[in-house]
């Protein structure tokens, strides 16, 4: 067997509510191998963060419960390491960046301490580092991500910083030791949207400098379509489809795939599309059948009681619907056909 | 931060005045002669009007004010007519027995505070957090002078393991009087037998005082731990491998104090005016005490003087608490260079 760098399988994260176990994240798969760039696609609150963080086991273990499923780097389960080696990987192997970079920074801590703390306690070669070496590994990293006179900034105090410095601080401080995994948990999203390509280009500069692995998070499929490699479409919980971004693009397979395509605003014309109907479904009390169904424009019996499996349509290109298994007749999809072109 | 300190003690000055100014008043507009008070009743009007002059009352109020203040500024605040003597040989006797109940308390308030809020977060939604949190309610409900009726019967007639009632036990002598706090004077000279009675003494009222505002910056530490423990800071330093240790000792505490620091300091100051009635069970010898008596008999110079003491260490310790969150919060510190 082939050794990925991270290997997710089945991975079911709860949260614990007043209500019951709210099931956010159903059975997760995802792999990504070194030195790659994948997205991870969905819209608010269907789990993506939820993964990524049970990734790194920065949950409060209070509230996430996690009843199935394994996490393996470099096939190492990090879901039953012990804390020492847990935090090995933290300090050496992935790093993550937050959505938030105004709460990623402590607010009574300098730019220079927080980033200092970081590179003493992920030194690679466990020698101890003087404040003077400290100090130039910060620079550089500072300098690395275009922000002049790195200097003053170690001595900022994050509120004296930008949202965009800020974020450019959070990136420089992931990046500032060699990781293998760097997670960027939609790193745009509170900026406006001139910073946010600016990020963009720069997270994806770096990683490809660095040849880290970059799993990219985000709600919207215009901003990976350029970023990375391969896309997985996360809805609910669940990855609906996963196809390298070409393919993704071409032909979209999934429903909420294809809605997710329709939203993104078209330079030729026609209108901004309806959206999706529906809303996120509660996770209380999921629908034992496809998640998707509620909302999805091509429902059949069967999506409602029964959880389609992922299945390879094509060479890389797998999706979870019942449209594409053979239970599905022709003929449904031809009166879908007939449908969708009346 | 030298600069806001000045700052802060240059606003204090008018502060002061403005007190003053206000306490003047009041007891320039409380009805009454203070000249015929201060004679009585049976002294001849030519006397009263005499000593009307000398207080300098047949002038207008501003001026009567200038007066004041120039006797305040000199150490002299007028007579008692409680007492008989002067105001301020009353209040530096009295002062610093008061200073001593409150910095003992303020012992107690601090370090108890820290102590339980941090095991409360520490051990959130456990058993531990549970019995602290009883314990606060009941702590917060219970007023300070039944505590203390409380605490005298039990320690002091019960199992009388404590000495309680004044500041030391007949038969131990005062130490030299350096700053009045026995506790502090009789330490420095060596006296040793003095230092623990005394400090035998404070336990009871002090912890009788603290025991409230105690339990509320417990329950407010706690909520403020709590809260920053979900912050995305903690999550992202968590994520990186900072050992725990660093994480609360470093990233979680300090921002956490930033909250709690300003009330602690008001409910430390407040302690002087509330000491009164642990005052007077304990038969402590203190300015609040002394305050409230004079309030209870119209003392007008007394009244006037220990507010405007009450107000210079309520204005002192407010200034202290501003410098603790501006050292604790760059935005505050930096807010205030620009």
């Amino acid at each position: 067997m082939n050794e990925h760098l991270l290997d997710i399988r089945n991975l079911k994260t709860w949260y614990r509510t007043y209500q019951g176990y709210a099931q956010v994240v159903d059975g997760v798969n995802l792999t990504i191998d070194a030195g790659k760039k994948i997205g991870i696609v969905g819209e608010s609150g269907c789990g993506k963060t939820t993964t990524m963080k049970s990734v790194l086991r920065v949950l409060d273990e209070r509230k996430a419960y996690l009843p199935e499923g394994e996490i393996l780097f470099k096939n190492q389960n990090i879901l039953k390491m012990r804390e020492t080696e847990l935090q090995q990987i933290r300090r050496k192997n992935i790093s993550m960046i937050s959505q938030e970079p105004s709460a990623a920074l402590n607010p009574v801590f300098t730019v220079g301490q927080q980033i200092f703390d970081v590179i003493s306690y992920s030194k690679q070669d466990d020698t101890a580092k003087n404040k003077k070496e400290l100090t130039d590994i910060a620079i550089k990293a500072i300098r690395d991500v275009f922000i002049p006179d790195p200097e003053r900034i170690l001595e900022c105090y994050p509120h004296q910083l930008s949202g965009g410095m800020k974020q450019r601080i959070c990136i420089a401080m992931a990046l500032v030791t060699p990781r293998e995994l760097l997670i960027a948990d939609e790193p745009g999203t509170a900026l406006d949207v001139t910073i946010q390509d600016q990020i963009h280009r720069l997270l994806r500069a770096l990683v490809d400098e660095k040849q880290t692995a970059l799993i990219m998070i985000t709600h919207s499929l215009g901003v990976v379509r350029e970023l990375v490699d391969q896309i997985y479409v996360m809805y609910a919980g669940n990855i609906v489809e996963v196809a390298t971004t070409n393919e993704l693009f071409k032909n979209p397979l999934h429903p909420y795939t294809r809605g997710l395509m329709d939203c993104v605003p078209r330079l030729s014309g026609g209108g901004i599309s309806a959206g999706i109907y529906g809303y996120v479904p509660d996770y209380v009390h999921p629908t034992p059948g496809c998640r998707f169904s509620p909302r999805c424009p091509y429902v059949k019996e069967i999506c409602r009681v029964q959880k389609p499996l992922m299945l390879e349509v094509s060479e890389g290109h797998t999706v979870a619907c019942f449209r594409y298994t053979d239970s599905f007749t022709e003929q449904h999809r031809q009166e879908e056909s007939i449908g969708e072109r009346a | 931060m030298l600069r806001f300190v000045g700052k802060r003690l240059f606003e204090g000055i008018f502060v002061l005045i403005g007190i003053s100014i206000m306490l003047f008043i009041i007891a320039r507009i409380i009805p009454g002669d203070p000249a015929r008070m201060s004679l009585g009743p049976r002294a001849p009007q030519f006397a009263v009007d005499e000593l009307r002059k000398e207080m300098h009352l047949d002038k207008s109020l501003p001026v009567q004010y200038l007066y004041w203040i120039k006797g305040v500024l000199q150490g002299d605040f007028g007579k008692s007519i409680n007492t008989k003597r002067p105001v301020s040989t009353d209040i530096k006797e009295f002062l610093p027995a008061t200073l001593e109940l409150v910095l003992f308390s303020g012992i107690f308030l601090i370090i108890l505070s820290i102590l339980l809020g941090l095991l409360a977060a520490k051990y959130r939604d456990t058993l531990v957090d549970n019995m602290i949190r009883g314990l606060s309610y009941i702590g917060i409900a219970i007023p300070a002078f039944a505590l203390a009726i409380l605490l005298l019967l039990l320690f002091g007639y019960v199992w009388q393991v404590i000495p309680v009632l004044g500041r030391l036990s007949s038969g131990v002598a005062a130490p030299i009087h350096i700053t009045g706090l026995f506790a502090f004077d009789s330490l420095i000279t060596g006296n040793f037998t003095t230092f623990f009675d005394t400090l035998g003494h404070l336990i009871l009222p002090a912890l009788a005082l603290a025991t409230g505002p105690l339990f509320q910056e417990a329950r407010l530490l706690r909520a403020s731990l709590v809260d920053n423990m979900g912050k995305e800071y903690i999550s992202v330093a968590t994520g990186y491998g900072l050992p725990s240790r660093v994480i609360m000792t470093r990233y979680l505490l300090r921002p956490s104090f930033i909250p709690v620091v300003p009330v602690m300091g008001m409910d430390l100051a407040s302690l002087m005016g509330n000491a009164f009635l642990v005052e007077k069970i304990f038969n402590w010898p203190g300015i609040s005490r002394y305050g409230m008596n004079a309030l209870l008999n119209k003392d007008l110079n007394a009244i006037s003087a220990v507010f405007l003491v009450f107000g210079a260490i309520f204005l002192l310790v407010n200034i202290i608490v501003d410098i603790i969150v501006a050292s604790l919060d760059p935005r505050i510190r930096l807010g205030a260079k620009s």
